[in-house]
Order: C-alpha cells, then structure tokens, then sequence
C-alpha cells in the first residue's frame, strides 16, 4: 500500500523502537482526523530522532501513539522485543517504565498539590522501591538536572518557574532509568536563554544515560541542534528522512519551505526567501496523492493521482516526492 | 531627521501589588519617526508588552498602576488625555495587534462587523461604504475571497487568517504606529513568516511608523529599521538592527544572541547559557539589573547603575563594561 514507505528504516541493526506502519485517527462529527497515516520509524541505542513538522501535522499524534497513549487506531509499536499495541494493562505499564514522555507545558504536567520531592519520585514510589535512600536520591536527581535541592525539594509547581518546572519534569523522566525518552515540544514554551539551558540539560542526560530520544518540534534548527537524524512530517505523512548533519541539503520541497521560513538573528536574511503560499489542508480531508500538494510549486498532474513513496536519493537520505532526483554525485 | 513621531521619554509603570511595587517599565524612552519600525525584544517579563500598552494608553495611572514620563504622539502627550478624546486617536493615529488572535475577536460578530464598526465609528462612512471598505482591508491583507470572508466567523478560519483579519482591523483607519505585541508567537513557522513579511510591506507601502514587540529575535532580525533590547524592565542596549545583531555591545544581547540554536550548528552542539534566572521585579537588584548573571560584572555594576551612553555607530548602550571593538580584537 502508499503508505509513506518504509525504505529508511534500518533491519539489520539493533533497534530501540521500532514503529511500522502506524495510523493514528480521531472521531470528529460524521467524519474522521487523519491525524497520522501510515508512520514508520525506528530507533537506534542512543540515538536522536527529530520529528520536525507544523502544528496539526500529527507529531505530537505519533509521540503519543508510541507511548500508547492512546492505542494508535492501527500498526505497530515495538520497545526492543515487546509489541506493545494490544498489550493487557499490566504488562503495558510494565513496558511504559522503559519509555519516559517530557511534554510542553511543565507547569500543567505536574501535580500542583504535590511537592517537587514527592513528585521526581512518583513513579518510583508506583514500582514500589524502597524508601530507604529516598533522600539521597531525590536529591542526586534534583542535582541532576541543574536543580538546587536545598531551594526547590519543598517547593510546589506554582513556587517554581517554568524552566525550572520543565527541570522537576525532565528529573522525573529519568527517575526510572528509561531506554526511552520521548520529549513532545519541551522546550516551546520557555524564553530563549532558558530554552538553551534545558537543551543543554537533555543532551548532557542522554550521553551520560545513554538514552534513545525521539525529539518532537516545530523548530528546525532546535530539532537540528540536538538531533542525528530528522524525519518531517506533514499532515501525517513522512515528507523526508535524513541526517541532521545534512538538513540544509535537504530536497523535499515542504523542508525546502521550513527551512526558507527560519527567521535567524544572525544573518537577516529570512525577509529574502522566496514567499510561500497556503496553509495547512484539513486533516479531517486530506488532499489525494501527495498531501502537500495544494501548497507545492512542483505540483503536477502526477501528484494528485499518486501518492509518492520514500526512497532513497542520497545515502541516508530518503525523500517522499515524485519530482525530486538523485542528484549527480559530482 | 524629520520630527519624531512618537517620542518616548523616561516612561515608568509601577504597578502597586499586595507584594509591593512592581517596576514593570523602568526609565525607558525612544523616539520614533514617520514610517521607522522598531523592535522591542526581551525575555518574557523583560517589561516589553507593559512598555507596548503604555505607550498605547491602555495602561494608565490609577488605584493599582502608576504611570510617569511622557508618552507624546504627534506632539500631544497620551496620557494627559481624556479619554474620549483618547479612544479618537485609537484607530486613525495609533493602532495595536496582540498575540492570540483569537481573543482579540468577538467570536460571536462576524469578521466583517469588526472591520466595519471601526471605519463606520470613526470616518462616519455609510454601511455599504464600510463595507466596500473592509472587503478591500482583507484583500490588502493576502485574504482570498474577502467578500465572503466578510460574513463567517472568527472560528471559521484558520489562526492565520484571523491574525490577519486582526491587522486588517487594526488598519481599517490608516494608523500612523501600529504597535504589534508579539503578533506571530502563536503561529506556525511558514504561516509566521508570511505575516511578517505583510507587516513589513504594509509599513513601506504606507509609510507607517511600526512597534514590532517580540521575544523571537530572528523575528525581529530582518523587517525593523531599529531595535532596542529590554531586560528587567529597562534598555540595555538599542541601535540600528542589523550591527546590533552582528556585533552585540552588551552583554546581554550578546550571550542572548548565543543561547539560539543555530541551523548552522552541527548536531550534538551545546549551546552558551545564561546562567541563574532574570531578578523578581519586585525586589530588582541593585546597580546592573544584569549584573548577577553577566560574566563581565565588577564590584561597580552591583552598586551604580549604569547609564545608556551612546557608543561609535549610532547605538546606546547601558554597561559599565561594554563589549566594544577594540575588546573584540577587531
């Protein structure tokens, strides 16, 4: 079936995650969202997925899909060698506790009622190790994440900023030793210098707990800071899968428009790029063939009929658009 | 140079709140001549929205807020106004775009009664005038099929269509400053640029004087003639927008500009934080409000506060140790 093919995932090396073919959709009215049709991805040990895309393309879906939560509507999920869609609830938390979720908005994803000490070790508490070392460990976790435990261990979410929110959050992600962390815009709501900080704070946690991380955002160049490899969606759809090292040599037209769209402090040059037409279809109604059809300026007849396929253009390069050419390598 | 606009001089909001005084705005003054735009850039509580709606009028001196310095538009001074004859220069002298487009429409009137209610109000035009009027406003605003646009409602459209639909209004009067306070935070990237882009040519098309607030710098980077650099409340540094960027004076824009992640960055980057949080302006510190968390503060920052002093190339910068050329090796 089109779907958005599975040409970039890598079977032959040992893999983390493995998602094939997952269809997320949600009931609306009489119709239905389309929110993720037909994702694939996988996930190497200590590796970083960027997952690029604009609001509404079905990221946050696919994030959520992947910690079953919910189910997706079909497909499948693989966390080393457990399929976790259609696993009976015990099992599944069993399984849960390898994959931590950081989201966007710390504040709101913390207990307000409970302390910060409480809260970096609920899940702990739920797995019902011992409270002997609580202190300890509450407090090395709290260090951890460039908290001083002395200042915030009695505090309550609403005491904290939300960096600092976002710090307790991240704490308690990493309190059960995950394989996994899976962060859904974690960074979107903070000021830039904050931003910088929690950037900084993940990837020093992922070299030295040797995590796997899927990183969701709207924001290439953040994505692309912290990430190895990107794969961008649109409106459910896999647009291309590449290297982040390579991104600026991206060839898909939808990328090629995101990366015209970076407004950057540093050359001004943002106001130059060509202008860009339409908005994101409704995904209760996507469009036929290739999704991004209505908004491309390489759009043919080819496309409505059609939908293209990833295959690879470049090494380690996959690209899901009839009118894009392996380029001559020179 | 022909007279200012708008001129700005030692503005100060106080509010009064049970905690004590907040001194949102500090000793802030600009200038501002027909048909120059401005960036006003900050982190979050850096005091730019409350310097944004002062200048507007909106905040104003009472029982919780206290307002002093001098606020003159085309000569006359805003808040020595009364307030009838204020709302008269909200619309043909002064206009304002917020952040969410959303609560900044009546969502039970339809798109065109916004348009219309302001032309009819204040160029007592007839209603079939307004109207002919309002269909040609959303068309300058890149809206197809204004007409009918004109008869749905602000959740029929999309959030970049509304945002338009809401510069559009703000318009409708042919305003001499337009003050946009964060007009593209709650937008997507392709959808973002687009906007920015219409308010840079709307501003040259009519020469219109621009106040773009906003806490993305790239945002700020290519479409403003100037920019000014907030922290806690006060300037720290303001100039011609594209030298100030290249070549930040002060500290703060300096390691502002640094904490961005940078699509040139190879992946894996770590990126140069600001460390420690921006002061509780309640209780603002001493001396260089910047100070605590500048890698170049001496005893002096922390006891005298520095003054803005005008350096080579046109900017002002307030600090006592500026990073000035002949520090950078150049």
């Amino acid at each position: 079936m089109a779907g958005s093919g599975t040409a970039h995932l890598r079977p032959d090396a040992e893999r983390v995650v493995v998602v094939d073919d997952l269809v997320v959709e949600y009931p609306a009215g009489r119709g239905k969202v389309h929110a993720v049709s037909g994702l694939s991805l996988d996930l190497l040990p200590g590796e970083t997925l960027g997952i690029l895309g604009e609001s509404g393309c079905g990221k946050s879906s696919a994030g959520r899909a992947v910690m079953q939560l919910p189910s997706p509507t079909s497909g499948s999920v693989r966390l080393g060698d457990v399929e976790l869609t259609g696993l009976r609830a015990r099992r599944m938390r069993a399984a849960r506790s390898r994959m931590q979720l950081v989201l966007q908005d710390p504040v709101s994803a913390l207990n307000p009622r409970r302390r910060v000490k409480d809260l970096v070790v609920e899940g702990l508490e739920i797995w019902g190790w011992g409270t002997r070392e609580r202190d300890t460990f509450v407090d090395e976790l709290l260090s951890s994440v460039g908290l001083d435990p002395e200042t915030v261990r009695e505090r309550r979410p609403h005491e904290l900023s939300g960096g600092q929110c976002q710090r307790v959050c991240i704490a308690r992600s990493l309190a059960l030793d995950p394989d996994v962390l899976i962060c859904d815009e974690p960074v979107s709501s903070l000021d830039v210098s904050v931003q910088a900080q929690i950037l900084n704070l993940l990837e020093r946690a992922r070299e030295r707990l040797r995590l796997s991380m899927i990183f969701i955002a709207h924001d290439i160049a953040v994505v692309k800071n912290i990430s190895d490899r990107v794969l961008v969606m649109y409106l459910g759809k896999t647009c291309e899968v590449l290297p982040s090292a390579s991104l600026e040599a991206a060839l898909h037209p939808y990328t090629r428009l995101l990366l015209a769209s970076v407004p950057d402090a540093a050359d001004a040059g943002g106001a130059d790029a060509p202008a860009v037409v339409g908005e994101l279809p409704s995904p209760l109604a996507p469009p036929s063939g290739c999704r991004f059809r209505t908004r491309c300026p390489l759009a043919t007849e080819r496309c409505t009929i059609e939908e293209p396929v990833l295959r690879e253009v470049r090494p380690g390069q996959f690209t899901a658009c009839h009118h894009v050419d392996a380029p001559e390598e020179s | 140079m022909s007279t200012p606009l708008l001129e700005v001089t030692d503005l100060r909001t106080v509010f009064h709140t049970p905690r004590g005084d907040v001194h949102a705005v500090d000793g802030v003054s600009f200038s501002l001549a027909p048909g120059e735009s401005l960036g006003l850039v900050g982190e979050s509580g850096s005091g730019k929205s409350v310097l944004g709606r002062t200048v507007m009028g909106l905040i104003g001196s009472g029982a919780t807020t206290t307002v002093s310095g001098s606020v003159l538009l085309g000569g006359r001074s805003v808040h020595d106004l009364r307030p009838a004859e204020r709302r008269r220069l909200w619309g043909p002298e002064v206009a304002m775009v917020f952040q969410d487009p959303m609560t900044s429409l009546n969502p039970v009137k339809r798109v065109g009664t916004h348009l219309t209610e302001t032309l009819r109000r204040h160029l007592r035009c007839s209603r079939a005038d307004a109207v002919e009027r309002g269909i040609d406003l959303l068309r300058q605003v890149g809206i197809p099929e204004p007409a009918r646009r004109m008869r749905q409602y602000p959740h029929e459209l999309s959030g970049g269509m509304r945002q338009r639909v809401v510069i559009a209004t703000a318009l409708a009067c042919d305003p001499r400053l337009l003050i946009a306070d964060e007009p593209t935070t709650a937008l997507d990237v392709t959808v973002q640029k687009q906007i920015l882009d219409l308010l840079a040519s709307l501003v040259a098309e009519r020469t219109m004087a621009m106040v773009l607030v906003s806490h993305d710098l790239g945002a700020v980077a290519g479409r403003t003639d100037r920019v000014q650099v907030m922290y806690a409340g006060r300037t720290v540094e303001s100039g011609p927008t594209r030298p100030v960027f290249a070549a930040p004076d002060h500290p703060y824009t300096d390691a502002l500009l640094a904490s961005i992640p940078r699509l040139g960055n190879p992946p894996h980057t770590l990126l140069r934080t600001i460390e420690g949080n921006p002061p509780d302006m309640g209780r603002p510190p001493e001396g260089c409000r910047f100070a605590p968390r500048c890698g170049f503060a001496s005893a002096r920052c922390a006891e005298e506060q520095p003054v803005a002093a005008v350096v080579p190339g046109g900017r002002e910068v307030a600090c006592h140790h500026p990073i000035l050329e002949v520090s950078r090796g150049r």
